[in-house]
């Protein structure tokens, strides 16, 4: 275990702009009551760190909303290609909760399989990541179905843990160090004792809170096993999806709060002075999702609506060693306008408290 | 393959054949000559008009040509549109390729092969085919069934009569759907026509077509005593990325634009009957 470093809750703009000072720094601000987006910090931002989660999801950061590949200028029967991609720049991105911080590498299976996105690499590169445990998770949270620990956030390079009067800040990766070693002026040494213990209360409070949610006993038994693909035909064809689609609009805000959705367009955009080509966050429930000139495989929105479940219950666990491609976050509970959602999935599928 | 796999290079369109009313074959070499890239046979790939569209299509060409790529494409609405009234001349990007090829090098070598193909389904197949009459001692018999609507409609019926009725130990078996004056040829549709032509079972076949005359056809060969081991066939999604990430092609755990286009039939059933 690395050495742990403390700084006093009120001195916290000076860490902000200590670290703003070298890097661009994405944290949740505040842009609505109980809402906070990853915006870039300023001294004006109104930080927010008591919200649990924002509203999109911290994936934005290394797969924006939308981005542009390449531009091209046509002038008669010749094109030219004009490099034209956002720039990446190094940054830090701090206050990242334990579900948004296990998402990345979800994305991360994806993107960084071979062939590698090169768009997607360079801002994982240029991005540190520093964490934030929770200490007030809410009743629509379930990261701990899926192993994930919100007292005692993994898979980022920084954990930081915030009390009432203290951050704890302890690096984990090399990249942590690195950051840490550029705040040796703001940080100063935890205290071996008195600092640990408080750390430690924190996490055994938050553990305590999340064993008495309401989805502490959501289980993932019937899509768990080696032999999912052997299952997936039955779960394909179960009745469930005949009741449980019938609510859904498909308004894509689900797919689109999500942190582990991953599915784009890539689209072209006349300037007047040349295409654009971008891609998008695109959405599996969009009825045009899969249209072809001559038909389109999904009709209908059940077909639609199970695709996305299938995918992070199935597909997805049966091409990565049976990982999900969710991460509890509950942003789709607390968003969908018709309250479907993944839990009631896996509900129907068995998986309410035994 | 590219390093950036979303972008794509210049390919100039340097011949269009009119193949039939409503197919047209496109020459696609590199701006300094050449082709843009080396592929196999039955790998696509994506080719677009900033601006107009870009779409996923199977390289009909072989490997083995060694000067250009070609693609025969139908008219079928979007970009395809745009491409059948372009000129020579015309640049488009290309980017690929894409996909698992026919394996040609492996599991069909040495095979008597079987090729089927309906409609503008003969494009995928004509890249094996050419491929197989290059290297002709690495296979047996080859037999080519090839249908279409008709006798007007059969996509590039020189190479056809030319080159593969000529070629050694080749039969080719053409049928059209109805009667037509001045066709003397087979007239019914693929999957009775290859009943009818009763092959051996000691064959791999390769099927390429519209769905619906994949499915009676395979259940024909099914019926003459073909395992579904014994039959590969391509598979046809929308697609974007090409690469098994943007989610368009995904069916089941498998992505078309990267498990595919080319399946072997039974493993097929493993996925949820979505296309
Ligand atoms: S599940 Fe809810 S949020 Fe998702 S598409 Fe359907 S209605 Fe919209
Ligand atoms: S499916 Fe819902 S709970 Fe799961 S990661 Fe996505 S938004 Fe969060
Ligand atoms: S085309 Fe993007 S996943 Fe296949």
């Amino acid at each position: 275990m690395s050495k742990m470093y403390k700084i006093s809750k009120e001195r916290l703009d000076e860490l902000y702009a200590a670290v703003s000072a070298v890097k661009s720094l994405y944290l949740p601000v505040r842009s609505g009551e109980n809402q906070s987006e990853f915006k870039k910090w300023s001294d004006q931002s109104d930080v927010c760190l008591d919200s649990l989660n924002t509203v999109k999801s911290a994936k934005e950061l290394f797969f924006p909303q939308s981005e542009n590949l390449i531009s091209f200028k046509v002038s008669g029967k010749d094109i030219e290609l004009v490099e034209d991609r956002d720039p990446s720049e190094p940054f830090v991105l701090f206050g990242v909760r334990a579900c948004d911080a296990k998402s990345f590498s979800i994305l991360d299976s994806v993107f960084l399989s071979d062939p590698v996105d090169t768009f997607y690499k360079s801002r994982r590169e240029n991005g540190t990541v520093v964490t934030l445990a929770c200490r007030a998770p809410e009743e629509t949270c379930f990261c701990g179905t899926f192993g994930i620990d919100a007292s005692d956030p993994a898979g980022g390079d920084v954990k930081t843990w915030l009390t009432d009067t203290e951050l704890y800040w302890e690096a984990v990766s090399e990249k942590g160090e690195e950051l840490t070693k550029l705040l040796t002026g703001i940080l100063s040494e935890a205290d071996a004792d008195a600092d640990t213990k408080a750390v430690d209360d924190l996490k055994k409070n938050t553990k305590e809170i999340l064993a008495r949610l309401p989805l502490a006993d959501l289980k993932l038994d019937y899509f768990s096993g080696d032999r999912l693909n052997e299952k997936l035909n039955d779960v394909f064809y179960a009745p469930q999806w005949q009741e449980l689609y019938k609510s859904c609009l498909g308004c894509g805000t689900c797919t689109f709060v999500c942190p582990t959705c991953q599915c784009y367009d890539i689209r072209d955009f006349d300037t007047g002075h040349g295409i654009k080509r971008f891609r998008c966050w695109d959405s599996c429930m969009y009825s045009d999702f899969t249209k072809m000139a001559h038909g389109n495989p999904r009709t209908s929105q059940l077909e639609r609506f199970r695709q996305r479940f299938m995918h992070k219950l199935v597909y997805y666990p049966a091409n990565n060693g049976g990982e999900y491609s969710c991460v509890g976050c509950g942003r789709c509970l607390a968003k969908c306008p018709v309250s479907m959602n993944i839990v009631k999935v896996i509900k129907a599928f068995g998986g309410e408290k035994a | 393959m590219n390093n950036d796999v979303l972008i794509p290079q210049i390919g100039i369109v340097t011949d269009i054949r009119t193949d039939t009313p409503d197919v047209k074959t496109f020459r696609v070499n590199a701006p300094k000559g050449g082709k843009c890239f080396e592929h196999m046979p039955g790998q696509c790939a994506m080719l677009s008009m900033p601006g107009v569209g870009e779409a996923m299509f199977s390289i009909t060409s072989s490997p083995t040509n060694r000067e250009f790529m070609e693609f025969s494409i139908k008219r079928c609405g979007g970009f395809t549109e745009w491409l059948h009234q372009i000129e020579v001349g015309q640049a488009v990007t290309i980017r690929g390729p894409y996909g698992h090829a026919f394996p040609v090098d492996t599991a069909l070598k040495g095979r008597d092969l079987l090729f089927i193909a309906g409609g503008i389904g003969l494009a995928p197949l004509r890249s094996v085919i050419d491929y197989c009459l290059a290297r002709r001692s690495d296979y047996g018999k080859i037999d080519i069934v090839y249908g279409s609507r008709s006798a007007d409609d059969l996509v590039d019926i020189d190479e056809i009569r030319n080159v593969w009725m000529n070629a050694e130990n080749v039969d080719v078996h053409l049928t059209i759907d109805r009667p037509q004056e001045g066709w003397e040829g087979h007239v019914g549709f693929v999957p009775a026509y290859v009943k009818e032509l009763n092959f051996d079972t000691d064959k791999t076949a390769l099927l390429c077509g519209p769905p619906i005359m994949i499915k009676f056809t395979l259940a024909s060969l099914q019926e003459m005593g073909y395992d579904k081991t014994q039959v590969y066939t391509t598979m046809e999604l929308r697609m974007k990325c090409g690469v098994g990430k943007c989610g368009r092609c995904n069916i089941g755990s498998k992505y078309v634009c990267k498990d595919g286009p080319v399946f072997r039939c039974d493993q097929l059933d493993e996925l949820p009957n979505e296309y």
